[in-house]
């Protein structure tokens, strides 16, 4: 029996309206050849068959179709905006109105914004449909989406040499061993690589966008800091943090981007200019252009396969007229280790104000004080307390200036190797995405914290110096999972790396995603929402 | 540099988190772990350099000092786990 036909879906990819590119889907809506009635039950019909993958923590139907609704009459109007009709997934990062918001913690239970971000904002006003929130790694602080309240992610990936039966017993059961999205953004690189939305918000403080989409065969670009407002996002490092989308394609990241960007009074860092037309940079010639490859990044012990790509990627840039170049950036090991310094330090200052007295989890205590330490032990996950706990170590008195203050100015000879680069006249840089491939659910990071932090080698520098930068998909490993490459440009130019990342797309070809194997055995599932004790109470609609 | 159990304990009282006796041995691992990763920071020379306070060089806006919003006391309290009237409520602070 045909399996995709079981599921309900058809080998004819036009009537598989979740297999469109945002793009794709956005000219067939204009064309009115569909409707974004249909566009969306398909997507919402998908993530039902989809819920064992746990990509989605709330679900919001109703909110979706008014939304649709409302869209097909401004279309039927010929009015409408440039994401007019586009069903998307939001990161449980942003403040939604009315609607589940936890940055995937506990401490934040029940929690229900009476404002909505800038971001999404944005977002409606050009027309998106809101799909639901994603899941993520609690407060963004990990690499695998493992210390989500909400339990782990599992990627639509197959592990190698796993058949579908056996990847959808252990689906069915703690998840171990199936592959991980990546974090934090996990939810929205495996809802986007599913064919769970056409498109979804995320967010980076150290890889966060960019580790997920190399791990997920997806385009993930985290722009310059200040592009994007971060009114409205759970804050986690506020000089780190930045949004940004990940999409099945460079164009269609580009197109979110132009969206999500622009200025806001709400937020003094961010940019006060609009953005310019990001996906008209998608397609523009490279030739000429200078891109730096770090002799830093060519870490020892390094995996062959990922010396190869970066080799290819070098090879494909050149072949579309680009000049390469090898370049120096003699910080980049000093880095990840200031970043864990800076980022706990940053975060222990924002999470401070989890009292359990304004909103989320309140735990009884005698007096304020402990009120306080069992709200915050109750509602905080390992991850997050560790990271709390170094973060008020470092800025404890006696320690700030040897450790904060230090890790400030290596972070200012962090920044000044990239700024030395582009003064030479870089354009762009080359490196890998990550350290290697996608690893199983429960691999990684249980005896040593610092084993998983050693994923954002390549990603973290970006974030240090607030410079743009994008993860595209590349090729596959031996054993057939994605790794991706990533380009990191001059502040605030993220339509060159537009342009380059479409040429790597080009010359790589379209990353064919696996097929939804999950799809059948969630089927019987649906309705059984025991497998996971944390899920959201009202699974159905946020709105209240 | 490492910490003691002693230390770990001030860190969680600092930090407001409540952590049971038998948790310590294990935190006081966890937190090493991420020392020794960072130790080699002390060796890079940082002579003269200045530390970061804008990754981004940008001039902080300013907007005519008046007042935007308010009177949205119900909003606020919206997600409170405990309120009254238009208060929090919290355990006696002062005898």
């Amino acid at each position: 029996m045909n399996r995709r036909l079981a599921c309900g879906l058809t080998d004819d990819p036009l009537t598989d309206l979740t297999h469109l590119t945002l793009a794709e889907a956005r000219d067939a809506l204009k064309a009115r050849k569909v409707s974004s009635r249909e566009l969306t039950q398909a997507h919402l019909d998908a993530m039902e068959r989809a819920r064992l993958l746990n990509a989605y923590i709330a679900e919001t139907p109703d909110k979706a179709l008014a939304m649709a609704a409302a869209s097909d009459e401004r279309l039927a109007k010929g009015e409408g905006g440039p994401l007019e009709g586009l069903p998307i997934g939001v990161k449980d990062l942003y403040a939604t109105e009315g609607v589940h918001t936890q940055a995937c913690s506990h401490i934040l239970d029940k929690f229900r914004p009476t404002y909505e971000s800038t971001v999404t904002a944005h977002l409606w006003r050009d027309g998106a449909v809101m799909l639901g929130k994603l899941n993520m790694d609690e407060f963004a602080m990990g690499s695998s989406n493992e210390t989500s309240y909400y339990g782990p992610v599992a990627s639509p990936w197959l592990p190698p040499n796993w058949s579908e039966e056996k990847a959808r017993a252990a689906l069915k059961g703690d998840k171990r061993g199936l592959l991980v999205p990546g974090g934090s953004s996990g939810g929205s690189a495996a809802a986007v690589a599913a064919h769970l939305c056409l498109a979804a918000t995320a967010s980076d403080t150290g890889g966060s966008i960019r580790q997920p989409a190399a791990f997920t065969g997806t385009v993930g670009i985290k722009p310059t800091y200040g592009r994007c407002s971060r009114y409205g996002m759970v804050a986690f490092a506020s000089s780190l943090d930045q949004a940004g989308p990940i999409a099945r394609t460079v164009r269609d990241a580009a197109i979110m981007l132009g969206s999500m960007a622009g200025p806001d009074p709400k937020d003094s860092t961010c940019f006060n200019g609009p953005a310019p037309d990001y996906e008209a940079a998608v397609g523009r010639s490279v030739k000429g252009r200078v891109i730096g490859v770090p002799k830093e990044y060519r870490l020892d012990g390094m995996n062959p396969e990922i010396e190869t790509l970066w080799a290819q990627g070098v090879e494909w840039l050149r072949d579309a007229g680009a000049r390469i170049v090898d370049i120096s950036l003699p910080n980049t090991r000093h880095a990840l280790p200031a970043y864990y310094i800076v980022a706990p330090a940053e975060a222990s200052s924002n999470l401070a104000r989890y009292d359990g007295v304004r909103y989320g989890l309140r735990e009884p205590g005698k007096d304020i004080v402990e009120l306080y330490e069992k709200t915050r032990a109750a509602g905080f996950g390992p991850e997050v307390r560790r990271r709390v706990m170094i973060g008020t170590y470092v800025l404890s008195a006696g320690y700030y200036d040897a450790y904060y203050v230090r890790a400030q100015k290596i972070r200012t000879l962090i920044k000044r190797d990239f700024e030395r680069a582009f003064a030479d006249g870089v354009d762009a840089i080359l490196t890998p995405a990550t350290p290697s491939a996608a690893f199983g659910i429960g691999e990684k990071g249980s005896a040593d914290p610092v084993e998983m932090y050693l994923n954002d080698v390549f990603t973290v520098t970006v974030n240090m110096a607030g410079l743009p930068g994008l993860a595209a998909p590349a090729g596959l490993t031996e054993q057939g999972l994605p790794l991706g490459l990533q380009l990191i440009g001059r502040p605030f130019d993220e339509e060159t790396l537009f342009s380059l990342g479409e040429a790597i797309e080009q010359a790589a070809g379209r990353m064919k995603l696996p097929e939804p194997w999950w799809a059948c055995g969630a089927v019987a599932a649906v309705g059984d929402r025991g497998h996971n004790a944390n899920r959201s109470e009202d699974f159905d609609d946020g709105a209240g | 540099m490492s910490v003691d159990q002693a230390t770990v304990r001030r860190i969680a009282r600092l930090a407001r988190i409540a952590v049971k006796n038998e948790e310590l041995p294990h935190l006081q691992g966890e937190i090493n772990a991420i020392l020794s990763f960072v130790e080699e920071l002390g060796a890079v020379d940082v002579e003269g350099v200045e530390p970061m306070t804008s990754v981004i060089p940008m001039k902080l806006p300013m907007r005519p000092d008046v007042v935007t919003d308010g009177e949205i006391e119900q909003k606020v309290l919206a997600n409170a786990p405990l309120a009254e009237d238009d208060f929090f409520l919290v355990p006696k602070v002062i005898e």
